[in-house]
């Protein structure tokens, strides 16, 4: 099993970083990889459903619609170069996230009203 | 943090079922279980469309011809959900078939039997689906994030292939004394290497018992063959058929049905290579890509060039 | 009302045996994606064969069905063009025969689906959907395999020389067509238009052959039919009369 791990995903984080070993050279045959989003009906947002290879933006969208509508998942299709993404790091969770924790007056169910109140 | 406390934080987060995602720290051997899991089981979905798509041309009514198409089709969708999944983990959709050529990665040993007649079909759809879907449902909740996704789409999508495979089997039943032969006959050969698909015993299984820590299975081998023995015996009745074991029978201590012992001797040889299609499945697995090698350079020239002119033009 | 039985028979062969050498390729493509792709595509003309098979078997009576008609036909009865029929031989060839079919089926259906009689016409109208996509999809490998690598070129060159020939049967009207009103040859113009634009921007000269090969309307088949239907007209015809 070859395990060089080089990264492909969410193009701004550094293998080692997160774990692996970069591989000096990738091999050159791969088509691109995209990520594709699909919205599922009119109203809703695109949600991120997986990936696929495709040469350019516009076979993207043709391969999920190949690959990801079959069923008549979607009305809509997004496509966007895996490397394109940028994320943040799982080790900046705490100060990014862990913050708006104890914001709770920020939540409707932290003010207690009478029940007589309604449409509030 | 030390290794150690990475070791340590990832286990608290496994034990209270947070899943693990692409970039988070993860220990070396679990990155490549998955890897070798996952890869294993896009390889199994992509060379199951083999024994299958064998009858495509040959299907016996233009709606069986469309269904079976249908669901060869959806194998490759699920084959390329597994490798999209196998890609977050580093490793590249190319190297991973380039170790399913060499023979360095396995794929499930069920897709080196032949498929002889049309009843096979209908058998696959509901032995080797049904025991795969047994493993399929355990894996959405697997730890590994977009493994457990890919798995749960693939349900989805996997319930008509044993729900087509048991209706056209429920067809050939009730049919004429030579398609209730012909049914009988494909239930016979592949009731066994259906169950083989679960893996050795687990006293045997030599990568379960850290799976299991890591949450990647849930489920042990033995379990999961029992539950679809269990299954089995009532299904086969609604058929009018039978399971090819003298040994089955309900044991009401154990609540379960016991059944014979496995052909572990065959189990291995299908294993190392020896059974009755490995050869040819992986010839037409590596006769396809590199005979498609030349459209997949050409649609990448044509994507360079036209980029080229199309920034030429800009500027 | 036998010309347009007929024609009806010619229209579900010809998405019949195209869906039947498209569908080759599943488990065989280039790459995952495309494999996708193609068998969709062999869906759909699967899809279009049986819906016109139905209404043919409505006409026809006699306890016909969708099967009686694409399994029990012989070679002789089949009236789908050769082009069609002609072995999948590499992906420039299927995809250059997709091409061509599917700029001529867009054209036709369009036709059809305001002239022909009622049903035809609601086929044709929802079969045209799908026609544009794989026109598009066709066009789109047309392109790339024109303009990518040497070797792409140079095949799609053999696919050209080899499937030209079989161009023009498309375009000469049989009887069963006059009959029903069909003007396939009115379409040739606009085809030509369409193909020519699509290889000029593949970087591809338009062939010029005077060799023509017809007679699949007529039922005057190439070699290559009698084996597309001994492999799938086998179960139907070693166990006749089953429920499959």
């Amino acid at each position: 099993m070859n395990t060089s791990i080089r990264r492909f995903f969410y193009g701004d984080i550094p293998g080692q970083e997160s774990g692996g070993t970069p591989a000096p050279e990738g091999p050159k045959n791969d088509w691109p990889l995209w990520e594709v989003f699909i919205r599922s009906k009119q109203g809703l947002d695109h949600k991120h459903v997986g990936s696929l290879h495709a040469t350019d933006a516009q076979m993207a969208i043709e391969n999920a619609r190949d690959v990801y509508t079959r069923r008549q998942e979607g009305v809509s299709i997004w496509v966007v170069k895996s490397q394109d993404i940028h994320a943040s790091r799982p080790e900046e969770a705490g100060e990014l996230y862990d913050p708006a924790a104890d914001k709770i007056y920020r939540h409707p169910t932290f003010y207690d009203l009478p029940d007589a109140i309604s449409h509030m | 943090m030390s290794v150690h406390d990475l070791e340590k934080v990832f286990q608290e987060k496994i034990d209270s079922e947070t899943k693990i995602e692409p970039l988070d720290w993860m220990p070396e051997a679990y990155r490549k279980t998955n890897i070798r899991q996952i890869s294993q089981h896009a390889h199994s979905e992509i060379v199951g469309m083999l024994p299958e798509g064998n009858w495509i041309s040959r299907a016996p009514s233009l709606k069986r011809k469309a269904i079976l198409l249908a669901k060869v089709q959806d194998e490759a969708g699920h084959g390329l959900y597994l490798y999209s999944a196998c890609e977050t983990l580093g490793i590249s959709r190319e190297e991973t078939i380039n170790d399913l050529h060499s023979g360095r990665a396995k794929y499930s040993s069920i897709f080196n039997y032949p498929t002889l007649t049309w009843a096979d079909i209908g058998a696959v759809g509901w032995l080797v689906d049904g025991a795969a879907i047994m493993n399929q449902v355990m894996l959405t909740r697997t730890s590994y994030g977009p493994y457990a996704r890919a798995m749960v789409r693939i349900c989805k999508e996997e319930s008509f292939h044993q729900r087509q495979g048991f209706e056209s089997l429920l067809v050939l039943s009730k049919g004429s004394p030579e398609q209730q032969a012909m049914c009988q006959d494909a239930i016979n050969r592949w009731w066994w290497p259906a169950l083989m698909m679960f893996g050795p015993r687990d006293s045997e299984s030599t990568n379960s018992d850290q799976s299991m820590k890591w949450k990647i299975k849930r489920k042990t081998n033995d379990e999961l063959r029992q539950q679809f023995v269990d299954m089995c015996v009532e299904q086969v009745k609604l058929l009018g058929m039978t399971l090819p074991d003298p040994n089955l029978k309900w044991n009401a201590e154990r609540n379960h049905y016991d059944f014979g012992e496995i052909d572990w001797n065959e189990f291995w040889q299908v294993v190392k290579g020896n059974g009755p299609c490995n050869k040819e499945r992986l010839q037409a697995r590596k006769q396809a890509w590199e005979e498609g090698a030349w459209v997949r350079e050409a649609a990448a020239a044509h994507a360079a060039k036209k980029q080229k002119r199309t920034a030429a033009h800009a500027a | 009302m036998k010309a347009t039985l007929d024609y009806i028979l010619h229209l579900a062969d010809n998405a019949l045996i195209l869906g039947q050498r498209n569908a080759e390729w599943c488990g065989h493509g280039p790459v995952l994606e495309q494999d996708i792709a193609i068998s969709n595509i062999s869906l759909d003309l699967i899809g279009q064969a049986r819906s016109f098979y139905q209404y043919a078997a409505e006409l026809q009576g006699n306890g016909s069905t969708e099967d009686t008609l694409a399994y029990l036909r012989h070679e002789r009865q089949f009236r789908n063009i050769l082009l069609l029929e002609q072995p999948k031989s590499d992906w420039a060839y299927t995809t250059l025969r997709q091409f061509f079919f599917s700029a001529f089926q867009q054209l036709l259906f369009q036709q059809l689906s305001t002239q022909a009689d009622e049903r035809i016409g609601a086929i044709a109208e929802k079969s045209l959907k799908e026609v544009n996509y794989h026109l598009r999809w066709s066009s789109e490998w047309v392109v790339r395999l024109g303009d990518g690598t040497e070797e792409s070129r140079r095949r799609l060159q053999q696919a050209l020389d080899d499937s030209w020939p079989f161009v023009n049967e498309m375009f000469q009207a049989e009887n069963f067509e006059l009959e029903s009103g069909v003007r396939v040859e009115e379409l040739q113009a606009a085809w030509t238009e369409k193909v020519k634009a699509c290889l000029a921007e593949a970087g591809m000269e338009m062939p010029v052959t005077s060799l023509t090969r017809h007679g699949g309307k007529k039922g005057i088949h190439s070699e290559h039919l009698g084996y597309i239907l001994a492999e799938m007209q086998y179960l139907q015809r070693s166990y006749p009369g089953c429920e499959w």
